[in-house]
């Protein structure tokens, strides 16, 4: 099994979250992050005194799949949430050892 | 002989005037960070209690009552002691008593108000009281008299301030830079990023004092007519002109007009036009409103390169504002507008403004040098700040046990 987490443009999270689910996804958990990379951060002007804001509001997306999938959805989150402009995010994909479903115990591919 | 009408317009007046500190509680709470919004609040709000008892107990006694030598009130009416309901002549013929010392209040509850966005998000509570107190006493009241006091020494000279740029604004804007100078930069500040946490409350505060302004300005005049009407006028006029200026000067040097640029603007035409509105008229209204937007943007910018944390810009906007509006009125002063003024410069009297700059010269002076005298002393009994930790836990849970925001 693999954890998907995507960096993603805030206003692109709907068109990503249809895509997902068009493929099949039946969950996902999303946090409103902040951060940087190559895109910096903005300007911000209070009664004439610049501040430059370091970091960008982001929406981080988790997805946890079954490693058949990982192709698919990679591929999925790129051609939804992508603008081709700097600041698009970034997609890592993590190892998991083990998912529980709490109500029924179930482990494994069943349990996701 | 009591008059009904300006006593219901003064009355009106007075709670508009009222209503200003609250609104610069909400104009100067939206300028902190969400950890300071409570104690910053607080600090008008409490002044709206503290004041008005020191008022009615000994403040308007000392600026207003009898006269001692032109500098101060005596305490002959301490405790209202002889403000009755029938009119006292020296101040209004048709007001009663009463009615003229209430509305005075409102002046003194809002102008150490306005000092406290220079001390903001760093300030111990219970100095800042001892302080409101102790300045009241030994700055506002005295230059309150010695401006408006029947045999004030400014008075005499024929010093004009209709609404209060001597009183009220450059007291507090010399006091401010005073306070701003001892108390230190906020920590952090120009290092990291201070953010005003909630605009659209500073526009709110903005809104309700540009309403209030109406009751501080026209109800000066008084009485209920065309001297009010004239007051009413220019101030909403210089108010517009300068929310305008500052916007357009904002939009040209940083790319965007900014919405607290607005409101600021608004609030430097409505100090300007402060002293001047009862004797003006509206072409000159409109440049002093224009003129004020320009220099309080550029006052405020300066505050950056001189390098000192007058947190909420209480120098640029009421200390700068106040002293223009001041020697504007020395400029367009028109004795068509107000037979009881003078002229001004452009009208043939140039001797006024050489009156009105003393009388800024000698506001900023006294103001400056007891503010330092009275919080230099506090520091060194009490402590001015609070301690580093606790100004980086933030005023409303140190200060008061509170927090603002429970989401």
């Amino acid at each position: 099994m693999k954890k998907i987490e995507a960096i993603i443009k805030p206003f692109k999270i709907d068109e990503v979250k249809d895509a997902l689910s068009q493929i099949g996804i039946e969950g996902m958990t999303i946090t409103e992050v902040k951060g940087f990379g190559r895109q910096k951060g903005h300007k911000e002007v209070y009664r004439g005194a610049e501040y430059v804001v370091d970091f960008v509001p982001k929406i981080k997306i988790e997805v946890v799949i079954d490693d058949v999938m990982v192709e698919r959805v990679v591929e999925t989150i790129i051609k939804s949430a992508q603008t081709g402009k700097i600041g698009d995010g970034k997609i890592f994909v993590y190892s998991i050892d083990e998912v529980t479903r709490i109500r029924t115990g179930e482990k494994g591919k069943d349990a996701v | 002989m009591v008059n009904t009408a300006d006593t219901l317009f003064i009355m009106l007046s007075t709670a508009l005037v009222m209503l200003m500190t609250p609104g610069l509680a909400l104009f100067y709470g939206g300028m902190v960070r969400s950890k300071n919004v409570l104690g910053t609040i607080m600090q008008s709000f409490v002044i709206l209690a503290v004041i008005s008892v020191e008022w009615v107990l000994w403040g308007y006694s000392m600026a207003f009552g009898p006269d001692l030598a032109g500098v101060t009130g005596t305490l002959e009416w301490f405790g209202l002691n002889g403000v009755g309901l029938s009119p006292f002549a020296g101040y209004s013929e048709t007001l009663p008593h009463l009615t003229f010392m209430i509305f005075q209040g409102m002046f003194a509850v809002i102008t150490p108000a306005l000092i406290t966005g220079a001390f903001a998000e760093r300030m111990k509570f219970g100095t800042f009281l001892l302080f409101t107190i102790l300045w009241a006493t030994l700055v506002y009241n005295p230059i309150c008299h010695w401006v408006w006091g029947v045999g004030g020494w400014i008075r005499n000279l024929g010093a004009l301030d209709f609404a209060g740029g001597t009183v009220v604004h450059i007291s507090s804007g010399a006091s401010a830079l005073a306070a701003a100078l001892l108390i230190g930069k906020r920590k952090g500040y120009g290092t990291e990023p201070i953010h005003p946490h909630n605009l659209p409350m500073t526009i709110l505060g903005a809104a309700l004092l540009w309403f209030g302004w109406f009751g501080f300005n026209a109800g000066s005049a008084l009485s209920c007519g065309p001297l009010a009407v004239n007051a009413f006028v220019a101030t909403h006029v210089a108010a517009a002109a300068a929310a305008l200026t500052w916007t357009i000067v904002e939009w040209i040097y940083r790319g965007k007009p900014t919405t607290l640029g607005t409101a600021s603007g608004a609030v430097a035409g409505l100090v300007g036009i402060t002293p001047a509105c009862g004797f003006v008229g509206l072409t000159a209204a409109l440049i002093i409103g224009i003129v004020a937007g320009v220099l309080c943007y550029f006052a405020i910018v300066m505050k950056t390169k001189l390098g000192y944390d007058d947190s909420l810009d209480v120098v640029g906007i009421h200390g700068v504002g106040g002293a223009w509006g001041a020697l504007a009125t020395g400029l367009f002063a028109d004795k068509a507008i107000n037979a009881a003024g003078a002229n001004g410069l452009f009208f043939g009297n140039p001797g006024q403004l050489g009156i009105q700059a003393l009388s800024v010269i000698v506001t900023i002076g006294y103001a400056f040098i007891m503010s330092l005298i009275l919080l230099k002393a506090l520091d060194w009994i009490m402590g001015l700040r609070v301690s580093p930790e606790d100004e980086v836990s933030g005023l409303d849970l140190t200060q008061h046990n509170e927090t603002a925001y429970n989401l």
